[in-house]
């Protein structure tokens, strides 16, 4: 079920040099939300046609938190906005994590999370109740690293070294000797290629949320595509729209 | 009172004059959870060819000041699949269903239209010019002698009315119009996109994949509503207009230009919901001016 609604915000900050954060108000978007899903954000300035796909980072009673990185003119206005200003919202759209069935049949997950791609893994880590390891990859600057701890252990990477092991989500976990039976995981493509590679080698599922650039975000104009390894069963072709038939796919089903 | 909105496009009847442009509608399935598709003049459907299309790389899309580039390339299913699961779709509503059909070669737009033949489709739109595939597509819709040579041939085989969508990418839109009214169209749709690109300052390179794309979008509406005007004043058959319509009041520009019917495009990625506000914006706009007929106000500037 999709809602398409002016909401209010709740609640906004900046977590880092380039990281916002704002909460808004929708009882039914919050009750239908799954992580991995996101939020069409539709931007107020009428002269940005389309929406901004942002990941749901949190679902807190009958509020949506939204957290992510200023990169052009639209997510800039999308950090000037304050507490009590309206916006224009559709979700939740995509797939999400099957979280039953990775609570069914597993026993150890890892949870990957690189830069922007960090915010999805933090509502996927609270609803998940297997044993579970929190890496989360970052250039210098932390962020959302301490709204994990409640849900698992949390180990840090960072590029610069100044926070937990020097290098990325893969160092950390050599570093630290993990054994899992899945992994999941979103950030930019290759750190999810490097995942790929280990999980394929360990023969485990790896459970990924794939970024594209979008247009309507609801999967009618096929902008957002990626490439499937078998014939998709909507587009005939080895092709699946990410908004609609992910973002969250298992990495055998994709090549990236 | 209520106004009268329906208008006949190649004997085929409109509740309104209000479509939505190929492409970024699909076939009506994922617009038809926002909005009741009962309520659309038509449904113009994505291009299909007679078999299943890739399309280009990503990225497909990028967003311009005021509109936006697309370089999908014509992904399609093909015609089995289109055939089996969009056409059943789209005829469960009480609207006029408009296939747009794509192709490589004439061959391939003959066999498309052929496939349809026996299908309760109500009207083809022919698509020549797209920009985003390098054979066929565009190159039928350039030449005025190659846009009137396909059109004779889609003329000989098709079974329903033959809407000819026509490029902006052009020198002289009205030869184009009036070449393939000549041939034998029942109807013009203008306009497809603009070729543009848009370049990646930071990391020096093209953004899109296929390296131009289609602008559309509020940026082109005033050569859209130049070329329908030029269109229609230029031919007798009926035109489709669009390009950049975001509201009742850009449709009823393209109308007074001369269209008989407008269809909503990229602005349904902004708000699901344009395409039911234009409807009911006309009607508004047709009650305050004590308008009675539709068309007692197409082309009339």
């Amino acid at each position: 079920m999709l809602f398409h609604e002016n909401v209010e915000i709740t609640k906004k900050s900046r977590l880092s040099s380039d990281i916002y954060e704002i909460y808004f108000k929708s009882e039914s978007i919050a009750k239908a939300a799954k992580p991995g899903q996101f939020i069409n954000v539709y931007i107020n300035d009428d002269s940005k046609l389309l929406p901004r796909p942002i990941s749901i980072c949190e679902v807190k009673n009958d509020e949506i938190r939204l957290d992510f990185r200023v990169v052009g003119a639209g997510t800039s206005e999308m950090a000037s906005y304050e507490v009590g200003d309206k916006i224009t919202v559709t979700g939740p759209i995509g797939n999400g994590y099957d979280v039953d069935y990775i609570n069914n049949n597993f026993k150890h997950i890892v949870l990957f999370g690189g830069g922007i791609g960090i915010p999805p893994m933090l509502e996927l880590s609270k609803r998940i109740n297997i044993e579970k390891t929190v890496i989360l990859g970052y250039r210098d600057e932390l962020f959302l690293n301490e709204d994990f701890k409640d849900y698992g252990n949390v180990i840090i990477a960072s590029e610069s070294g100044e926070w937990g092991t020097k290098g990325n989500v893969l160092n950390a976990f050599d570093e630290h000797e993990i054994t899992a039976d899945v992994f999941a995981g979103c950030g930019p493509k290759v750190m999810l290629n490097a995942i790929k590679n280990v999980a394929v080698q360990k023969n485990i599922p790896f459970f990924m949320s794939l970024e594209e650039r979008m247009a309507c975000g609801v999967g009618a104009c096929l902008a957002c595509v990626c490439k499937t390894t078998s014939k998709d069963a909507h587009s005939n072709v080895n092709n699946a729209r990410v908004c609609v038939d992910g973002p969250v796919f298992e990495a055998k089903e994709v090549e990236l | 009172m209520t106004p009268d909105m329906e208008v006949e496009i190649a004997g085929v009847k409109w509740k309104n004059p209000v479509t939505v442009a190929s492409g970024t509608f699909g076939s009506g399935m994922e617009y038809g959870e926002f909005i009741d598709l009962n309520r659309l003049g038509a449904i113009t459907s994505k291009g299909v060819a007679i078999e299943p299309w890739e399309g280009n790389g990503t990225p497909r899309v990028a967003e311009t000041p005021s509109g936006m580039l697309n370089a999908i390339g014509l992904q399609n299913p093909g015609m089995e699949v289109f055939r089996n699961r969009d056409i059943p779709f789209m005829k469960k509503y009480d609207t006029v269903a408009v296939v747009n059909v794509v192709g490589k070669s004439t061959e391939e737009y003959i066999q498309a239209v052929e496939a349809l033949g026996d299908t309760d489709v109500d009207m083809l739109e022919i698509n020549i010019s797209c920009p985003n595939v390098k054979e066929g597509g565009i190159a039928f819709g350039t030449d005025k002698n190659v846009a009137a040579a396909l059109t004779k041939e889609i003329k000989a085989h098709a079974k329903q009315p033959v809407i000819m969508k026509l490029s902006p990418n052009v020198t002289s839109i009205t030869e184009m119009a009036k070449a393939v009214e000549d041939a034998g169209a029942d109807a013009i749709s203008l306009i497809n996109t603009v070729t543009g690109m848009k370049i990646d300052v930071e990391r020096q390179s093209i953004f899109l994949a296929n390296k131009t794309g289609g602008l559309s979008g509020p940026a082109i509406r005033p050569i859209a509503v130049r070329m329908v005007y030029e269109a229609s004043h230029s031919v007798k058959i009926p035109v489709i207009g669009m390009g950049g319509i975001t509201c009742a009041e850009d449709a009823l520009e393209f109308i007074l230009a001369g269209a008989t019917a407008v269809s909503v495009g990229t602005a349904s990625f902004n708000n699901p919901y344009t395409a039911i506000e234009v409807i009911d914006g006309i009607r508004d706009y047709m009650v305050r001016k004590n308008i009675n007929s539709i068309k007692d106000i197409i082309g009339i500037v």
